[in-house]
């Protein structure tokens, strides 16, 4: 019986052969950042069970998110858990057939990157004022 | 070849089965379905988080910490952002790892860690929120 022929597939060219655009850029983004927000649920749920452990715990943990590297973390993490929220809403509206043409296509993920941005500075702003 | 069967629509499926319409993998559309309902109560739950967690950014004392989570308001409403977001994220990270995984037996044990890791922190959360909170009453 004949060998059989390992006929030599078209192979599915990957992200560095293309010519980056908003839409690949922020779709890159949405799938990055969602990876981000999964080992960031870590530290939200560090923080809870250090509470339910007792003021020694809930101290030194809060004392590390009290720290600049800790504003920092937090401070990125409200940027991305608000990228990945706006990417997921344009996810959304396209599962109900819209905004599916080029310029909407380009002006919602330019919008997701501006509107990230503007919601975060927002919302640390809101928290200092405020709170 | 003819097919010489007096009944050509005979089947072995089973008239539930084709009304199901699921075929041989017994599942259909689940984990797309849940991944867009999460996706839609993520939205409210967090804009809920992020007041939530914004009122405790002036580096609150462990006094007013748990004052805050244990209100019963605050608390169901960061049980029910649990229970969604890491469902969203077990199904999210499914979806990344059967694109990137290949080889059979590490796809499977990638999973099953993932399962184990959304599992773990949902219980986490959930038993620490509970623990603050119960047994609280209100003034």
């Amino acid at each position: 019986m004949a060998e059989a022929k390992v006929a030599p597939r078209p192979l599915s060219p990957h992200l560095q052969v293309y010519k980056w655009s908003w839409t690949m850029a922020m779709s890159v983004a949405h799938r990055l950042t969602g990876i981000a927000l999964y080992g960031g649920i870590a530290l939200f749920a560090i923080w809870l069970v250090a509470l339910a452990s007792g003021p020694s715990a809930f101290d030194a943990v809060q004392w590390f998110f009290g720290s600049p590297l800790g504003y920092l973390i937090l401070f990125a993490y409200t940027w991305i858990l608000m990228h990945h929220m706006l990417g997921g809403v344009r996810h959304l509206v396209w599962d109900f057939g819209h905004g599916m043409e080029p310029a909407q296509r380009i002006n919602m993920a330019r919008f997701t990157l501006v509107g990230s941005i503007t919601l975060t500075l927002a919302i640390w702003v809101v928290a200092f004022l405020v709170f | 070849m003819a097919d010489n069967r007096a009944d050509t629509r005979v089947s072995m499926r089973t008239p539930l089965a084709r009304v199901k319409g699921l075929g041989a993998s017994g599942h259909g559309v689940e984990h797309w379905w849940i991944h867009r309902m999460t996706a839609a109560s993520n939205i409210p739950l967090i804009i809920a988080f992020v007041i939530i967690v914004a009122s405790l950014a002036a580096s609150p004392s462990y006094q007013e910490a748990i004052a805050v989570i244990s209100h019963p308001l605050v608390a169901i409403i960061l049980i029910l952002a649990v229970i969604s977001v890491t469902n969203h994220m077990r199904l999210g990270m499914q979806i990344v790892i059967e694109d990137y995984v290949h080889d059979k037996g590490q796809k499977i044990a990638a999973v099953m860690a993932n399962n184990f890791y959304a599992v773990i922190v949902g219980v986490a959360c959930l038993y620490a929120i509970l623990k603050v909170s119960l047994g609280r009453i209100l003034a």
